[in-house]
Formats: structure tokens, C-alpha cells, sequence
């Protein structure tokens, strides 16, 4: 069989199977190759790639509705990708979304999955947090206003995982507690933080969080975002493990007992492991939502890496060029969560957990 | 966003027995711990609530409700409650809660409607449309949402100026200003009906509805990211009827829309519908996202106010408890539903 007779029976089957099919195909085929055609004319054909230096996006204007305007991303990537961040120190934050990546893709190899992956859950996050801030090893000191961009993105939900983590196991095991008033406590701070709105809680952070410490002690704003983030995360986290500890056979609980273990020793020993692993693919897809949430600290003044493409098209001279913008940060956050939730359906249908 | 899944109400215990030897002893080291949980949750709200109340006085701000009868001072947007910057804080948040539920409403009629289609068009023979479907629910679920609306608003805002309005339909107007439409107007003589058209005047319309950009921006957003994640839903739903159910009503020559209609959809309904249901109120929950586009929901209106007054604590514990009500009754609802499906013999998920 020669390959265009392969390629057309592997076409030929799904697309082509009856009449129907066939009409369904055609006409859709159209309307999307037409589709297809247009946007790569706005996108490619007619785009704008660069302006010369120093000019104003007077061409960009122009071309408004006949091409895109990629210059804009041309000129300004490095501040969406880092943010406020100084020009000259930005291999720092490159060298942290590194540490961050590494940290993704040593997750993902089980021969880590023990103590070594919580090592390094606490190790990269803190060295790169240690990056970022400087003042140590001669490395200049940068205030974390000037954060922002993908390093921001991937530390508020890394380290809000990575902190929230032991809490969320603690309140899982005192919802499922026999003991009433912590099991209440832990429904009441669950029900609480999943019944409200994110940004009310990025509010809080902002704005009421400093009512509630001593006068003249200023609590970092960012730090209280992390702190609204590992609140919420924990309640999160929390109601996915309950599902794991819940998924764990009847008999576990029943053989570690008849063994004479105490609570402590079988919930740590026989419980919790069973429960971790029935709970990574929920867990996986917990990350991938609140990374595409800590977005949501635009509305406290953040910028993390939507916040950094959002201020942009602040600047007058791209005023109006939104939608390259955002369609250049939608690729970073679509080839992230994408291939994160690829993951985790593996995971899900491999079963081998 | 995050995705609040509906939790069964029964709890089931995890059964632990325990080893007791001395069950009095035990009992003793429950009631302890239990005290100690009380007690240092208890000593950590007091010292919160000491330090707000203390630094509260040493700004100057008087807690309590009563800035709400205070007059605003801030104009929103023309909207279906008159409002001008005279009325009162408490009727500002009452049209910020307003517009909530209205977004909220619309959005998840519509994305119900669209989220079915979705999770149908998934299943579909017909390869193209599967793929498209899912080529689509891929692109809503891995960005964030919060990035579409804003990507729609952007969008929005690219549109002519109202001189140069596309004009599609005779009385529609599309301008970067909004969508403006004719709207009917009751008479007392006949025709007792009539169409107001919107007119070009200054630097936008009058008369007729209108639709604001940001209104327009957030329904769209909140629309189709929900229904891919209801559309995914639904596809489970389907796909979790036994292939058997189906296969018996093929064999009795139901045509496939009626074994859809008939056979699986009410069966795939008891799995589809709480899962649903927490979407309906992640929708809510996320309509707040509306704080980034500046349309005047109920978080814009509270943090307008608490800006102006300083009374950032009754403000966000106001809103916190108009979401928590939403929420704990549609849990409320689910179990109702949970439990008519449980005595109508069926099994819930």
C-alpha cells in the first residue's frame, strides 16, 4: 500500500464513513479550512513583525483588522515573561522558572515519589524564591514589587501548593475524625473558604489583612497573597484527599487495627500512602486550576504573568493591541496546563497508581 | 476554576476502632484534644479580632452597619435599577448583587444550553464535529478564565467607533460602545406596542436596550468556559449508562435520537446533575472575575465602598455571606435532590 492509500483509508474511516458523516465532513471542512485560511492571513500573511526601533505603532494602527500586530510581543516579551523585574538581573528570574519546570518534571519520575519529591517540593521553591530576592551571594537585593511574569505565576501556586500541602492533610483527617469538634472545625473551614469567591479572599489579603497584625508591622504584599493562596489552597487540597482517604478499602483501616497499630501509626504508615497515590491525578488537576487562577491577583494590583501582558496595553503606544497580548499568553498557559492535564489523564487511564 | 465538587451528604466514618485499652483513659485524651483544637482556633480569632478592633480605633473608623445608609457618591453603569450617586451604599451593593444574578442567571441558562450541545457533539459519529467540540473544550480548560474575559473585553474594544457602527440587522447597532438593539416600548392607544430604535447621538446611542461591553464581555467568558466543563460532564454522564441500555433500545428499532432522548439521557441525568450543579455555582463564584473588566457585580460595588469608607471588614464579611448563601443553598437543593433520587430507588453518584 503506497502512503497516500494508507493516509486516505486512515481518513477515509472516521470521515468519511456514510453519507451523513460525509455532508458533516464537507461542510465543516469548509467553514473551518475557510476559518483556518483567514486567520492565517490576520496572523501570518499580513502580520506585523517588527517595527524599527524607536518608531511609534503607527504601522501596527494601519494594518488594525487586516494583520496582527506581533511587534508588540517582539518589543515587549521579556517584560509579559518577567515582569517589573530589572532588565539586566532577568536571567534570575529565567534561571527560577527553570528551577520551577524541574521541579515539574522530577514530580512526574515515580522512582522520586517518597521523601525525596517532598525534599525537593522544599528545596527548588526556596531557591527560587532565594534567587528572585537576592541579597545573598552578592547577588543584588530586588523587592518583590518588581516580581512579576511567569516566575510570579509559577511561585504563587508552587509554594502555595507546597505549604498548603501538610495543612490540607490535617484538615482531610479531621473532617474524617471521630472527634466532633475538630471534625467540625475542619467542615466549618472547608465549607467556608469553598463557598466564597477567590477574590474575596485576595481582598482580605489586601486590604483587611492588615487590620489584623500590629500597627507598623507591614506584612509584604505579595507574601499575602501566598498566605490567601496556601488558605484556600489547603481547603481545596483538603476535599480531594477526603476523597482519596475515603477511595482506601475498608479492610486497610480494619488490618492495620487488627494489628494493634494506634491511629497515628496507621493513618501515617497504612492510610495516608494508599490514599496519596489514589489522589494524584485529582491532585494534578487541582495544580493546573489554581495555576490558571493566580491570575486572579490582577485584582490586587499583582502582575503576574497575565497581570504583566494586561499592563502592556496600558503603555499608550499599544493601547488596543489586547488580543495579541492575550493571545501570546494564552499559548504559554495552554502549552503549561495542556500538557500538565495530558499528564494526568495518563495517570488516570494507566491506573497503575 | 477550580471546581467544587458536590459532596455526598452522608460521612461515612472511617470505621477506626481503635486499640483502647483503657477506653476511659481514651475518652479523656479525646475530650483533650478537642479542647485544644477549640481553644487555640478560639484564642486565634480573639487575638485577630483584638488587633482589628484595637487598630480600627487608632485609625479612626467606627465598625458597625451604618455607613451602609450613607450616600454613595459614585455613579455605576445604566442598569435595570436607577441609581445615581445620592442613593446609599446599601442600595449600591443591592444593585451590585443584582447584576450578579443576572450575569449569573443568564450565563447558566446559556451555558447549560451550549454545555449539552458540547457534550453531545463530543459523543458524535461524525468525526469532524467530535473534534471540533473537543478541540474546543480543550482551549476553555487549559487557559485561564479570567485571560478569555479579558481576551473577549479586548476584543470588544476593537470594534469601530458608534459613527461607524456595523449596522447588521436595521436597529442593531455593534460598536466598541456596545450592542445596541430596539427595544419595545408599551403604548395606551394601538398598536399598544411599539419599537424604539436607538439613535446615534453624541459619542454613542440613545434609546432603545443596550448591552455594555463589559455585561457582554463576562457573559460571553463565563458562557463558554462553563460549558465546556458541563459539556464534559455530560459526555461522562452519557458515556457512564451501560452500553447495554442502548444496545436493547437499538434492538427494539428506536431510532438514535430517541434512545438519546429516551433510553440514556434519563439515566446519564442522575450522574449529570450534581457535578452540574457545582458548576452552576463555580459560575457564580467566578462571576466576580467581573472586578477585571469593570463591570459593577457585587465584588466591584464592595470594593468600591470599602475604598471609600475604609470599612473593609463589614464590607467583605457582607459579601462573603450573600456568596455563602448562594452556595449553601444550592447544597441544600442537591440534597433534597440526592435524597428524591435515593427514595425513588435510584443510586446516586
Amino acid at each position: 500500500m503506497t502512503a497516500l492509500a494508507r493516509l486516505a483509508s486512515i481518513v477515509r474511516a472516521p470521515m468519511f464513513r456514510d453519507r451523513p458523516n460525509t455532508i458533516a465532513t464537507v461542510l465543516l471542512g469548509t467553514a473551518i479550512a475557510y476559518a483556518a485560511f483567514r486567520f492565517v492571513e490576520w496572523g501570518i500573511v499580513n502580520a506585523i513583525w517588527s517595527l524599527p526601533r524607536e518608531a511609534g505603532s503607527e504601522a501596527c494602527r494601519a494594518a488594525r483588522g487586516e494583520g496582527a500586530c506581533w511587534a508588540v510581543i517582539a518589543e515587549r516579551f521579556r517584560f509579559i515573561l518577567c515582569g517589573a523585574y530589572p532588565f539586566d538581573e532577568q536571567w534570575r528570574p529565567a534561571v527560577a522558572c527553570l528551577l520551577f519546570l524541574i521541579l515539574y518534571v522530577a514530580s512526574t519520575i515515580r522512582t522520586l515519589w517518597n521523601w525525596r519529591l517532598l525534599a525537593l517540593w522544599m528545596v527548588l521553591p526556596a531557591a527560587a524564591v532565594t534567587l528572585l530576592r537576592g541579597g545573598l551571594f552578592g547577588l543584588s537585593d530586588v523587592p518583590t514589587e518588581f516580581w512579576g511574569g511567569l516566575p510570579l505565576t509559577f511561585l504563587l501556586s508552587t509554594v502555595g501548593f507546597a505549604v498548603a500541602f501538610p495543612f490540607a492533610v490535617a484538615l482531610a483527617l479531621g473532617r474524617r475524625s471521630e472527634l466532633p469538634a475538630i471534625q467540625g472545625l475542619c467542615i466549618a473551614y472547608i465549607e467556608l473558604v469553598r463557598g466564597v469567591p477567590l477574590v474575596t479572599f485576595l481582598f482580605m489579603a489586601a486590604v483587611m489583612f492588615p487590620l489584623f497584625v500590629p500597627q507598623g508591622l507591614t506584612v509584604d504584599k505579595l507574601l499575602r497573597a501566598q498566605i490567601a493562596f496556601v488558605m484556600v489552597i489547603a481547603a481545596y487540597v483538603a476535599e480531594v484527599l477526603r476523597g482519596g482517604l475515603q477511595a482506601v478499602p475498608k479492610g486497610q483501616y480494619e488490618a492495620a487495627a487488627s494489628v494493634g497499630l494506634p491511629y497515628w501509626p496507621s493513618t501515617m504508615l497504612i492510610v495516608l500512602p494508599q490514599a496519596l497515590r489514589v489522589s494524584i491525578p485529582a491532585l494534578v488537576n487541582t495544580f493546573i486550576a489554581f495555576f490558571k487562577d493566580t491570575s486572579l491577583v490582577i485584582a490586587i494590583g499583582l502582575f503576574d504573568l497575565l497581570g504583566a501582558a494586561k499592563a502592556v496595553i496600558v503603555d499608550a503606544k499599544w493601547v488596543g493591541f489586547g488580543v495579541e497580548v492575550y493571545l501570546f499568553a494564552a499559548i504559554v498557559y495552554f502549552a503549561f496546563c495542556y500538557g500538565v492535564s495530558q499528564y494526568s489523564r495518563h495517570l488516570e487511564i494507566s491506573k497503575t497508581l | 476554576m477550580i471546581s467544587t465538587q458536590a459532596t455526598p451528604s452522608v460521612s461515612i466514618r472511617s470505621g477506626l476502632p481503635g486499640i483502647a485499652p483503657r477506653p476511659r483513659a481514651a475518652r479523656v485524651r479525646a475530650f483533650v484534644w478537642q479542647a485544644l483544637a477549640v481553644a487555640v482556633v478560639a484564642a486565634i480569632v480573639a487575638a485577630i479580632a483584638f488587633q482589628a478592633a484595637t487598630n480600627l480605633r487608632a485609625r479612626g473608623i467606627a465598625s458597625g452597619f451604618d455607613f451602609l445608609d450613607r450616600a454613595a457618591g459614585f455613579e455605576i453603569a445604566r442598569g435595570p435599577i436607577e441609581f445615581s450617586s445620592r442613593d446609599t451604599y446599601a442600595r449600591a451593593l443591592l444593585v451590585g448583587l443584582f447584576n450578579t444574578l443576572r450575569v449569573s442567571l443568564l450565563g447558566i441558562v446559556l451555558a447549560t444550553t451550549l454545555g449539552v450541545a458540547l457534550g453531545v457533539a463530543r459523543l458524535s459519529n461524525v468525526w469532524v464535529v467530535a473534534a471540533i467540540a473537543r478541540g474546543y473544550v480543550e482551549v476553555m480548560r487549559n487557559t485561564p478564565l479570567l485571560l478569555q474575559l479579558l481576551f473577549w473585553y479586548s476584543l470588544w474594544q476593537a470594534l469601530p467607533a458608534p459613527r461607524e457602527a456595523l449596522n447588521p440587522l436595521p436597529g442593531v447597532f455593534l460598536c466598541f460602545r456596545g450592542l445596541f438593539l430596539p427595544s419595545p416600548i408599551w403604548q395606551t392607544g394601538y398598536p399598544w406596542i411599539s419599537m424604539e430604535r436607538p439613535v446615534l447621538a453624541g459619542f454613542g446611542f440613545q434609546g432603545g436596550a443596550s448591552v455594555s461591553p463589559e455585561f457582554a464581555a463576562l457573559l460571553v467568558g463565563l458562557t463558554m468556559y462553563t460549558s465546556a466543563l458541563i459539556g464534559e460532564i455530560v459526555r461522562g454522564g452519557v458515556l457512564a449508562v451501560d452500553k447495554g441500555q442502548s444496545e436493547a433500545a437499538a434492538a427494539l428499532g428506536l431510532s438514535r435520537i430517541r434512545i438519546l432522548r429516551l433510553v440514556v439521557l434519563p439515566q446519564a441525568l442522575r450522574v449529570i446533575i450534581p457535578p452540574t450543579a457545582s458548576q452552576f455555582l463555580n459560575l457564580v463564584k467566578n462571576s466576580t472575575l467581573a472586578v477585571a473588566i469593570g463591570y459593577p457585580d457585587l465584588i466591584s460595588i464592595t470594593n468600591t465602598t470599602l475604598n471609600q469608607t475604609g470599612q473593609a471588614i463589614e464590607a467583605i464579611a457582607l459579601a462573603m455571606a450573600v456568596y455563602l448563601v448562594v452556595s449553601v443553598s444550592l447544597s441544600l437543593g442537591m440534597n433534597v435532590y440526592n435524597t428524591a433520587i435515593l427514595r425513588r430507588g435510584g443510586h446516586t453518584t
